[in-house]
């Protein structure tokens, strides 16, 4: 039997309509990137949803969205000898650092970032098995985010967009 | 290029619908391009704060504002921004003052 089911020509301008962005570490350079990935997606008009797990859910905590650090050792691009990263304050040092570049190029830092985001419409998501390995309350994170979520409805929302994991 | 035929007048344009050369905008064409991509209509004093800082913006810097630029240079909330640009603010307050599309990531 010859199969005669046709795909729908493929668009001439492919657009990308809806991302979920899924945040896993805790450190600055896991968290920064995907909130510039979900704020440029909210002002090119694309829908935005972010998912906070494991780690990443740092970035939505109370009292820790404010002190996000840089991974100082286990950090091959930053060029610092593992050993060196070990010194007690050299994740201070070398977030400091960063802190200040990016408020020199007058970036907003991640709790700002977070608030900004949120503005844009973008949907702000903790998984809800993390917050029970973890043992946290709704009251342990920031007042903007939208829910607390099963994996089962973070495939729902989802559904139809891209799925982007860092 | 394309050209585009804006309140009586014919316009160059990029493939993205931006104009080429911003002095070839005038207000009257603001309220047809709105229409056009999306921007609510009639357009608001509001719209109007936004549309004349991206202009200036852009003929003082080079380029004009993104979101966060504009909120920071006006009272016009993030919030706001996205209601009266609902579909991307920089990029459409862009398209509705007729200067090119903002460069920026943040």
């Amino acid at each position: 039997m010859t199969n005669t089911r046709q795909l729908p020509p493929a668009p001439l301008h492919p657009t990308i309509e809806k991302v979920s962005i899924i945040v896993s570490k805790g450190s600055l350079e896991g968290i920064y990137p995907a909130l510039i990935m979900a704020n440029g997606a909210r002002n090119e008009g694309i829908e935005a949803n972010l998912f906070f797990t494991f780690f990443g859910m740092d970035a939505v905590h109370q009292q820790r969205h404010d002190h996000i650090k840089v991974a100082a050792v286990g950090n091959p691009g930053l060029h610092v000898p593992t050993l060196a990263g070990m010194i007690p304050g050299a994740s201070a040092l070398m977030t400091k650092y960063m802190e200040k570049q990016i408020e020199k190029l007058d970036f907003p830092g991640i709790a700002e970032f977070i608030e900004m985001i949120h503005d844009t419409g973008a949907g702000l998501y903790a998984c809800l098995a993390s917050v029970e390995l973890f043992g946290m309350e709704r009251e342990d994170l920031i007042d903007e985010l939208d829910g607390i979520i099963t994996i089962g409805e973070f495939y729902e929302m989802a559904a139809g967009g891209q799925i982007i994991f860092t | 290029m394309p050209t585009q035929t804006l309140a009586g007048t014919s316009v160059e344009v990029n493939d993205e619908g931006f104009f080429v050369d911003a002095h070839a905008w005038t207000k009257e064409m603001a309220t047809e391009i709105a229409d056009e991509v999306g921007v609510p209509t009639p357009l608001t004093d509001r719209h109007w704060t936004v549309i004349d800082l991206m202009r200036s913006e852009y003929f003082a810097k080079g380029t004009g504002p993104t979101v966060r630029k504009i909120s920071k240079l006006s009272d016009v909330s993030t919030k706001e921004l996205f209601v009266l640009f609902p579909k991307g603010p920089a990029k459409l307050a862009a398209r509705v003052a007729g200067i090119p599309k903002p460069k920026g990531c943040i």
